[in-house]
């Protein structure tokens, strides 16, 4: 038995595949996390991110390939071998012991001689020192929280592993969790690996998001640059909204592309398409649409659709406009207008967008959302 | 600080619920318990004080069998002295048979729980499937397999490995047989409490450093204590006034004060006060004993 495992540096994963039976929940997957920087594996329920964070924590050991913390291979390695601890979906604290015993606990089975002050010190951290004579019971779902994260974070891990850590909390306190957990992360120093299904969550807190599906990742990048050019039609679907149509592309007008998307003539700009000739699904976000009563001059990417329906949302509100084409488009409007538009269901309106801001995807989904 | 105030501010504040609302409730609530109070009441409390009364009874002398209305306590000095071994042997042997149904049951359990996978039904109907026929037939089964002509004994003796040259007639054959019978007592509380753990808390022992012997011990161990109390107790209360065990499987001399008290009560003439003495005593004894084990090992209860 191979004693623990001390590990500095970047989290690699190296072709990672990892097989339960006929069912590939991973498949050969590469994955470089910096030191110290806030990583979101973001997808669907099923897509391979718990099994992941799984691999790396140790708890389930990869088909193929190797996991390394800077130059230690770490593949093969129990989890108590390794500089790394979880945030367990739904907390996993121990019933029987109290708060303090909790948290003290990975100190004390390093033989730690500061486990005492250091305790105190992470109970500070998540200012739950009040509480360090509770039962887990006895606490709220958000403190139980914040036991678990001072639990792991106590350890002082190379990379700590958040799975789904704010999934059963109601959405207010998940947004109080979110600020929080960013200062932590930015106080600590530490690599977090988050796994979410919630796309805004890992849209708020991680510096670098890698949408998952299927076992492999469809794109990894910063939140920004996910949002704004999706390159498959997953991504476009999965993370935020996106008004699609599949055309085909017919034609070149300088920088631009032109594609038919059935019989209204779209832009999409070359460096925003990854697809250059034939089918393409072409999108925009809904934010990126302008809804006006008139046709607005020589904008060039503009439909007329019918209103379906419209949602005041406070600051902005939302509408669904049937398309001539047979699908729906959602636009998303902010009410800046001293003279609001005052549009009903079944009134014409013209779309219109800049082509900057539209992207084209393959058509063929590698998933269905 | 303002999701500190959050956690702080939890109001604990229950609305008085409306007086007629209530007591209609609380009457719904008696009417419910009615049938298990009158249960309780004529087949518990009457034959208790039914007992108590027999227990301080005197015997009319030279009239053997026949007794008068008494407050008479010699009963209970003549049960602790004439009796206290049979009360040591009694719980003695069934310490050893709880301790033997723990070691043999936990790992069992353990099994069942965490690594049985598609057995997990089958081991759990071998477990209860010996309650399908009677205690009493089983421990005449046993009679027989422990037996000197049984192939158990046949073996041993012929291996040279039986100091004794018997097994039944023993306290070993009796402390088998109630190591035995009460297994099933022993698994079930035991297999419920490791099931119904998160199997991701015992997955936070290793991630924390602890492997696996020291999560078991740590952890596991720990969080099933409620089922090994459970356990223990239900092997060992009914195992120390146990009689049938000691009848099938015993000896002749030495007996448990189980069969001291089914003696009393069927064979002896005018055992009757004594026997009811006996069976107070006995109970006190592990009410006792219960509930120092419980104080000492009886956690509060878990989540």
């Amino acid at each position: 038995m191979a004693g623990f495992r001390e590990a500095r540096g970047d989290l690699q994963l190296d072709s990672v595949t990892k097989a339960f039976g006929d069912f590939t929940a991973v498949d050969d997957i590469d994955l470089h996390v910096p030191r110290g920087s806030f990583f979101a594996l973001l997808g669907p329920s099923g897509c391979g991110k718990t099994t992941t964070l799984r691999m790396i924590a140790g708890l389930e050991q990869p088909t193929a390939g190797r996991v390394m913390i800077g130059d230690t291979d770490l593949t093969g390695s129990r989890p108590y071998e390794r500089p790394v601890n979880t945030v367990f979906q739904s907390y996993a604290l121990f019933p029987h012991l109290s708060i303090k015993d909790n948290v003290a606990f990975g100190p004390k089975r390093r033989k730690d001689k500061d486990a005492a002050t250091r305790t105190d010190e992470a109970l500070e951290l998540v200012q739950m020192s009040q509480f360090a004579g509770r039962k887990p019971a006895q606490l709220s779902g958000g403190q139980q929280q914040r036991v678990a994260l001072a639990r792991a974070l106590v350890n002082h891990p190379e990379v700590l592993l958040l799975d789904e850590p704010l999934g059963a909390l109601d959405l207010k306190l998940r947004r109080e969790m979110q600020v929080e957990l960013k200062r932590i992360q930015t106080e600590v120093g530490l690599t977090f690996i988050h796994v979410t299904h919630d796309q805004e969550e890992a849209m708020t807190m991680a510096d670098t998001v890698a949408v998952m599906n299927k076992g492999h990742i469809e794109q990894l990048g910063a939140p920004a640059a996910l949002y704004d050019l999706p390159r498959t039609r997953f991504v476009a679907n999965f993370l935020g909204q996106a008004n699609t149509g599949v055309g085909t592309i017919k034609d070149t007008d300088g920088d631009h592309l032109v594609a038919d998307v059935l019989g209204t003539p779209v832009k999409i700009l070359k460096s925003r398409s990854q697809v250059h000739e034939g089918e393409v699904l072409f999108g925009v976000r809904p934010e990126k649409v302008t809804v006006s009563r008139t046709q607005p001059e020589g904008a060039g990417n503009d439909v007329k659709g019918v209103v379906r329906d419209v949602s005041f949302l406070g600051v902005a509100t939302s509408y669904l406009v049937d398309m001539p084409s047979g699908t729906t488009w959602s636009c998303y409007e902010q009410n800046l207008d001293v003279e609001p538009l005052d549009l009903r269901p079944g009134d014409e309106v013209w779309l219109t967008w800049n082509p900057g801001h539209a992207f084209g995807v393959p058509v063929d989904e590698t998933g269905e959302k | 600080m303002s999701a500190l105030a959050h956690v702080a501010g939890d109001p604990d504040v229950t609305p008085a619920a409306p007086a007629p609302e209530a007591t209609k409730r609380s009457w719904t609530a008696y009417l419910l318990l009615l049938p298990g109070a009158l249960w309780l009441g004529v087949f518990f409390v009457l034959p208790l004080v039914q007992l108590a009364a027999v227990s301080l009874q005197s015997r009319y002398p030279g009239f053997p069998g026949y007794y008068y209305r008494d407050v008479n306590f010699e009963n209970y000095a003549a049960a602790l002295t004439d009796y206290a071994p049979h009360f040591a042997r009694s719980f003695l042997y069934a310490g050893m048979a709880t301790f033997l149904a723990f070691v043999v049951a936990y790992p069992l359990a353990y099994a069942m729980a965490f690594k049985a996978g598609k057995w997990r039904n089958l081991m759990m109907i071998c477990v209860v499937a010996p309650f399908f026929t009677s205690f009493i037939l089983r421990t005449f089964a046993w009679s027989q397999i422990l037996a000197d002509e049984g192939w158990v004994a046949g073996t041993l003796n012929f291996l040279h490995l039986l100091p004794g040259g018997n097994i039944i007639n023993t306290p070993l054959a009796v402390i088998a047989g109630l190591t035995y019978n009460f297994l099933p007592f022993m698994v079930l509380p035991i297999y419920a409490s490791l099931e119904r753990a998160d199997p991701r808390v015992i997955e936070a022992g290793g991630d924390l450093y602890a492997n696996g012997f020291t999560t078991f011990r740590t952890v596991t161990l720990p969080m099933s204590m409620p089922g090994v109390l459970a356990g223990t107790l239900l092997t060992f209360i009914p195992a120390a006034g146990d009689f049938v065990n000691m009848e099938l499987l015993g000896p002749q001399r030495g007996k448990m004060v189980g069969n001291v008290i089914n003696d009393q009560f069927l064979a002896v003439p005018g055992g009757y006060p004594v026997a009811a003495a006996l069976s107070f005593t006995l109970m006190a004894a592990i009410l006792v004993m219960v509930f120092l084990y419980v104080r000492r090992f009886g956690t509060e209860e878990l989540v």
